[in-house]
């Protein structure tokens, strides 16, 4: 049984930052993730980052996962436990996983005195016939196909959803030498920011606002996808069809957080759409509504990873402060809520706003 | 398809390796997801559903959603995009649910015989 | 001196526990064509574009910046001091042209690739556009490539004039290029023959 003072779930932007946090507080921090290389889903992103220098502005993302990873290997107060998948929370604040090496599996406990879950998000499909073709692909795991691993989706690509990921995995394929015939999106506008749009516009990719998939076809693969106009109530409009031969369909329509192990622990929950669905409710100290576990980064609502970096921090220094090792809290704190604040306050934010004000809202009414 | 050059990643050198897909032996590159390594030989038909018996691939990349459950070394209902290759893995399409009892003989067979990996690895 | 430029708009930001709520709401002065398309509409492009009399003087950033995202690095990459201090993260840049000598360092520093540095009377038929380019192959100095605008559309030919790599692999390469004067404003792409750039 592995007794760490406090257990982070996750090495992504979030996990990182939080496990960071802590450890610098001077607690004993135990850092599991998943995958074999800190960094979570940083380590795709070959695109330049938002945000301020806090944030890393302007670095990409690999180089942000190789900085904070370097980061977490060293720190003496961080223990990194890799290949590890945590299974399940026991009601007697038992965590379960299972490591894996060299296609060894051993089985793991830990008993934390605080949880700090950054597990992410997943991503959501999407509901049409063909849908289940190989071929048809999670645009995130197309991202990770060619950046991480190096290997071709296929040569000819339609993209659904304008949203930031939509825009930015259209720009990587064509960074990869895969084809992009199209972007589709059901809304009538581009979700994602106008600097990305514009940058695969100038490669000659169309974006089909107010478009959406009809149909994918195929005998064993992906051949070609059907796409339409939608009305405003995103109903395809008969006669409006047009068809893309495309081996490769992404899907990048929104993300859902990643919220099972906080589920097991009995933490309050709310549908929150503007947060990518069910969410864990969290206070400003990213505590959920079981004391002593809290939940940072896309777990806790999607936004992206700039603010995953501060919510991952505050989660940390809360959880540190919690056990007494964090005597500036309270300063370190409002400098991080700050930081969100900033990176929320602008147009793009104003989901997140909005998701975060229904989030309360759901709770007060829930009592 | 493997990508050659990239504009802005480099992709480190890896070991190259033998595994084989029904039986065929093909190359990959060891501690790749096996399902990497069939993407780049065309390989993406991983599957074939229990009930209507349709194609599936790979979708999630992460272990989540179960598109892409195959058989390894005998083993049914192995996530390929996160399992790593390893030399002389036999790796084959599933076809239904995969049979759990069957794959557990086998692999205590195999352990019997004190080897992993496969029946008779590489 | 980046740095405490960079500090005060932290500072500044950070300072404001209300932002949230008085944040701008909504598109603003963006159209709705760049909404919907992801191509400036000529008032869009009118916002941002420097004075005539600067554009004529020499080499200059245009910003093609258009939308309030929480983003800073063209401040503290401009080792000139021309794109004022941020209040807000927020904010759209804002330049004092007097300091901008069009060097480029923004354009590589952007991570939205939205900035270009356009010098209009590069010679007496022919401007020069400094532009961020993150394909392979990379053009040679002295090529002739393919022109391409905002929607990826041949509308000529280019001259490559330099190509100026980052030391690292992960810096984003800024490619000069020469075109017809009329195609100044026109021109934000390039196709490199043998490339995965264009038709």
């Amino acid at each position: 049984m592995l007794n760490p003072q406090v257990m982070v779930v996750g090495a992504g932007p979030a996990g990182m930052s939080a496990a960071l946090a802590a450890a610098d507080c001077g607690v004993k921090v135990l850092l599991v993730d998943f995958f074999s290389e800190p960094g979570g889903q940083l380590v795709k992103q070959t695109h330049k980052f938002f945000g301020s220098r806090g944030e890393h502005a302007g670095v990409r993302g690999i180089e942000i996962a190789r900085l904070l990873g370097e980061k977490v290997r060293t720190h003496l107060g961080v223990e990194l436990l890799l290949d590890t998948q945590v299974l399940g929370y026991y009601p007697d604040g038992v965590l379960t996983m299972e490591r894996t090496v060299d296609g060894e599996s051993e089985y793991l406990k830990a008993r934390p005195r605080r949880l700090v879950v950054c597990a992410g998000a997943s991503e959501k499909p999407l509901a049409f016939p063909g849908n289940d073709l190989p071929g048809v692909y999670g645009a995130g795991a197309v991202q990770t196909l060619m950046n991480v691993h190096g290997v071709m989706p296929g040569r000819r690509a339609v993209m659904v959803g304008a949203g930031n990921i939509g825009l930015i995995i259209s720009y990587q394929l064509r960074q990869a030498r895969v084809e992009v015939a199209a972007v589709v999106e059901a809304a009538p506008v581009i979700g994602g920011y106008a600097v990305h749009a514009s940058k695969i516009r100038r490669l000659g990719v169309p974006i089909l606002t107010s478009h959406s998939v009809k149909e994918a076809h195929g005998e064993r693969e992906l051949e070609g996808v059907t796409v339409w106009r939608v009305d405003e109530r995103w109903q395809g409009i008969p006669g409006s069809e047009r068809h893309f031969e495309a081996d490769v369909l992404c899907l990048a329509v929104g993300l859902s957080p990643l919220a099972e192990l906080l589920w097991q622990a009995g933490c309050r929950m709310a549908y929150v759409p503007e947060l990518g669905g069910h969410v864990p409710w969290h206070d400003e100290h990213q505590q959920t509504s079981v004391p002593g576990i809290f939940v940072a980064g896309d777990a806790a609502g999607v936004e992206e990873a700039s603010s995953a970096m501060v919510t991952g921090r505050m989660a940390g220094l809360a959880a540190a402060a919690s056990l007494g090792s964090c005597p500036h809290y309270r300063e370190l704190a409002g400098e991080a809520r700050a930081q969100l604040e900033a990176l929320r306050a602008g147009p793009p934010g104003e989901k997140i706003r909005k998701g975060l004000a229904r989030l309360e809202e759901v709770a007060r009414r829930a009592g | 398809m493997r990508i050659g050059e990239h504009p802005i990643l480099t992709f480190p050198a890896r070991r190259k390796v033998t595994f084989f897909f029904e039986g065929r032996p093909l190359e990959g590159y060891e501690g790749e997801p096996i399902a990497a390594a069939l993407h780049a030989a065309g390989i993406r038909v991983l599957r074939e559903s229990p009930v209507l018996g349709r194609p599936r691939g790979f979708f999630c990349a992460v272990g989540n959603c179960s598109s892409c459950l195959m058989v390894v070394d005998g083993v049914p209902n192995v996530r390929v995009c996160v399992e790593k290759l390893r030399e002389g893995m036999h790796v084959e399409r599933q076809v239904g649910k995969g049979d759990l009892l069957g794959a557990v003989a086998a692999k205590r067979g195999v352990l019997r015989a004190g080897g992993r990996g496969g029946e008779g690895g590489a | 001196m980046r740095d405490d430029a960079s500090a005060a708009g932290a500072v500044k930001a950070g300072g404001r526990g209300d932002t949230p709520a008085a944040g701008a709401v909504g598109a603003g002065p963006v159209t709705r064509q760049l909404r919907k398309t992801g191509l400036p509409a000529v008032e869009d492009l009118a916002q941002v574009m420097p004075p005539e009399e600067v554009r004529r003087r020499g080499p200059v950033a245009v910003f093609e910046c258009f939308e309030r995202i929480p983003c800073d690095p063209c401040c503290w990459s401009c080792q000139r001091g021309a794109v004022k201090p941020f209040g807000d993260i927020n904010d759209l840049p804002e330049v004092d042209w007097e300091r901008c000598n069009g060097c480029g360092l923004c354009v590589a520093a952007c991570p939205g690739l939205a900035i270009f540095v356009v010098h209009e009377a590069y010679t007496d038929t022919t401007s020069l556009i400094k532009l961020p380019y993150e394909f392979l192959p990379l053009p040679e100095v002295g090529q002739l490539v393919g022109a391409l605008d905002r929607e990826g559309t041949r509308v000529g030919e280019a001259r490559v004039v330099r190509v100026h790599k980052q030391r690292e692999k992960m810096g984003t390469p800024v490619v000069w290029i020469e075109v017809e004067r009329d195609l100044a404003h026109v021109v934000r792409n390039v196709t490199v023959a043998g490339g995965e750039q264009g038709e």
